[in-house]
């Protein structure tokens, strides 16, 4: 989770029904309606398709939209664009680098983009390539980088001019699991120092990890909002699965039944929903004991926000039961 | 730091940042001077005793002709390849990234546009060395010599305009490149490589009109022939009617694309 939220007063992202209508009658974003507070961390959690990267283009000035409005950093995107540029930072889908350029060319013509002088460009250059772990390989051509080196080097340039709302569009789609955590690491440290951040993700842990709030977006239209927990608590409570050494079932659900609902066993296991959380783990293990049931596998399930996904729209997120792929090594 | 000044670093920057593409991708510096030189090469060689044609223009000899053909050819070529690594920059969304910062949207153009310019510069330097490496003689001497750098210059951001504006509206590599072929008819259908009066019709009457033979002549008068301020005129007049043109295209097709997204 990240930093707590500073200030619900201050809106760093405030959006009334945005719509974007493409040709043919394409509604990618049908009405979203969202605010974000200064120093907060969104995530926006949604399939492939659902609108995400169109809200973003949209918040971000790339993008007109074709109803409603939006207004980030207290400027309206559509009026004000150039002042709403000014105060974010970008990083979008699949790190747009050039892989002919170095990575500290890249932060440097990030640095002249944003109006920094070129010694202030160089200085911040060296430190945000420290800081993503790129001193080494800042003099060598992006194209030689891996996936996780140049997703670290789009978030540092896209810090080059201390924005105030830094957006994030699906950071981590395709890397390894160290190179997610890296990144993971950083955006929660930004976080910390000040910035807001809203990022995009299809990736159930990652807004879970990070978020301090969650949008789920599906077909255009947001369909929940709260935090990871409060979704989480809105579509059921954790429930704990009882694995039997031997077939004392009967007497097991009996005992079980005292801490909450029941629901329907699954692969011969006795699953009771805890109507008191996580603290009465400890509660049904010890009276199972002394019912002298013998236990061979417990676990606790907490409801995902797959779960909530499925509850709102009825499918499940695609790949949420696979989290990222395989670790592959980081050739720094 | 002003609008104006912040928008011309920016233009720098990205002007920077094309030579150095240019120069790092060899298949983007092939076309715009290996192909060119090796076309002068071939054709000098070959088609030699082509000066020796009644009505061919007084020549020391057929590079003295041809020179500027390949300064033009090679104008061309840096002009298309600067709208295949614009395209290149859409296709991959690197443009995002300059769409998203706070500068003139038009100054993206132009940045690559600075690039096409220094590297059509650079092609003028390329034939005038090779032009005095076999004895070919300046009518103009060295002011003969900056005209043609400063015509070829311009002719590339002229002809860049015009490639960035087709990158711009299709946002494909592929479409830009797709005009090779194109440009390569558009080239023999002038005074680049034969003198349009020894030509048939109607290819005679293309020539005559095609505004690349204007520049051509312009180019070329500085080796023989002499300067003349009608064909001075002229092919001003054509690299501006041309630049204008492009420029306007390249301001439309960005409209649209921001627009569209």
């Amino acid at each position: 989770m990240g930093a707590a939220v500073h200030s619900r007063a201050v809106a760093a992202i405030e959006v009334e029904g945005l719509k974007r209508e493409f040709e043919g009658g394409i509604r990618a974003v049908d009405g979203v309606f969202l605010e974000v507070a200064e120093g907060e961390i969104y995530a926006f959690l949604g399939p492939n398709g659902a609108g995400k990267t169109t809200t973003v283009r949209m918040l971000t000035t790339l993008l007109r939209p074709t109803g409603g409005s939006a207004r980030v950093a207290g400027h309206d995107v559509v009026a004000d664009s150039g002042a709403v540029r000014r105060a974010i930072g970008v990083a979008l889908q699949e790190a747009a680098l050039d892989p002919l350029m170095t990575g500290r060319e890249l932060i440097r013509l990030q640095a002249t983009l944003h109006g920094l002088a070129g010694s202030e460009g160089a200085r911040r250059a060296e430190a945000l390539l420290g800081r993503v772990g790129l001193t080494q390989a800042g003099d060598r051509r992006v194209g030689t980088y891996s996936g996780g080196m140049r997703r670290r080097l789009d978030l540092a340039s896209a810090l080059v001019h201390e924005p105030r709302v830094l957006f994030l569009d699906e950071p981590t789609t395709g890397l390894d699991p160290v190179s997610r955590k890296a990144i993971w690491e950083e955006v929660a440290a930004l976080n910390r120092e000040g910035t807001t951040v809203f990022l995009t993700t299809q990736y159930l842990e990652e807004a879970d990890q990070l978020a301090d709030r969650v949008g789920i977006i599906a077909t255009g239209r947001i369909v929940a909002e709260g935090t990871p927990t409060s979704l989480k608590a809105e579509v059921g409570k954790p429930h704990l699965e009882v694995g039997l050494a031997d077939g004392s079932a009967e007497h097991a659900e009996q005992v079980c039944a005292a801490f909450g609902r029941r629901l329907p066993a699954k692969d011969g296991k006795i699953l009771v929903e805890l109507e008191h959380g996580a603290s009465e783990v400890a509660k049904v293990v010890r009276a199972l004991d002394e019912a002298g049931i013998a236990v061979e596998s417990l676990e606790l399930v907490e409801p995902t926000l797959d779960d909530v996904f499925v509850d709102k729209t009825g499918e499940h997120l695609e790949g949420a039961d696979k989290q990222a792929p395989p670790a592959q090594a980081e050739s720094a | 730091m002003s609008g104006l000044a912040l928008n011309a670093r920016v233009v720098g920057a990205l002007g920077m940042r094309s030579v150095r593409q240019t120069l790092r991708r060899p298949q983007l510096v092939s076309p715009i001077l290996i192909f060119p030189t090796l076309l002068l090469a071939v054709q000098t060689g070959g088609a030699g005793s082509a000066v020796d044609l009644p009505d061919f223009p007084e020549v020391n000899g057929f590079l003295d002709f041809m020179i500027a053909g390949a300064m033009i050819q090679a104008t061309l070529l840096a002009g298309n390849s600067g709208g295949i690594a614009l395209a290149v920059d859409l296709e991959m969304g690197f443009t995002d990234r300059l769409f998203s910062a706070p500068i003139s949207r038009f100054a993206i153009v132009l940045g690559r546009l600075a690039g096409t310019a220094v590297l059509g510069a650079f092609t003028a330097l390329w034939f005038i060395a090779i032009a005095l490496i076999f004895g070919v003689q300046f009518e103009e001497g060295i002011p003969g010599a900056v005209l043609m750098i400063v015509f070829v210059t311009l002719s590339a951001v002229a002809f860049g305009a015009l490639s960035a504006a087709i990158a711009l509206y299709a946002g494909q590599a592929s479409v830009v490149q797709g005009l090779f072929p194109l440009l390569f008819v558009i080239l023999f259908l002038s005074s680049a490589f034969f003198p349009a009066e020894l030509m048939l019709e109607p290819a005679a009457s293309v020539a005559e009109y095609n505004p690349l033979s204007f520049i051509v002549t312009g180019i070329r008068d500085q080796v023989v022939g002499g300067f003349d301020l009608a064909v001075f005129a002229e092919t001003v007049g054509a690299i501006a009617l041309i630049g204008a043109i492009s420029i306007a295209l390249s301001a439309v097709a960005l409209r649209r694309r921001l627009r569209v997204g």
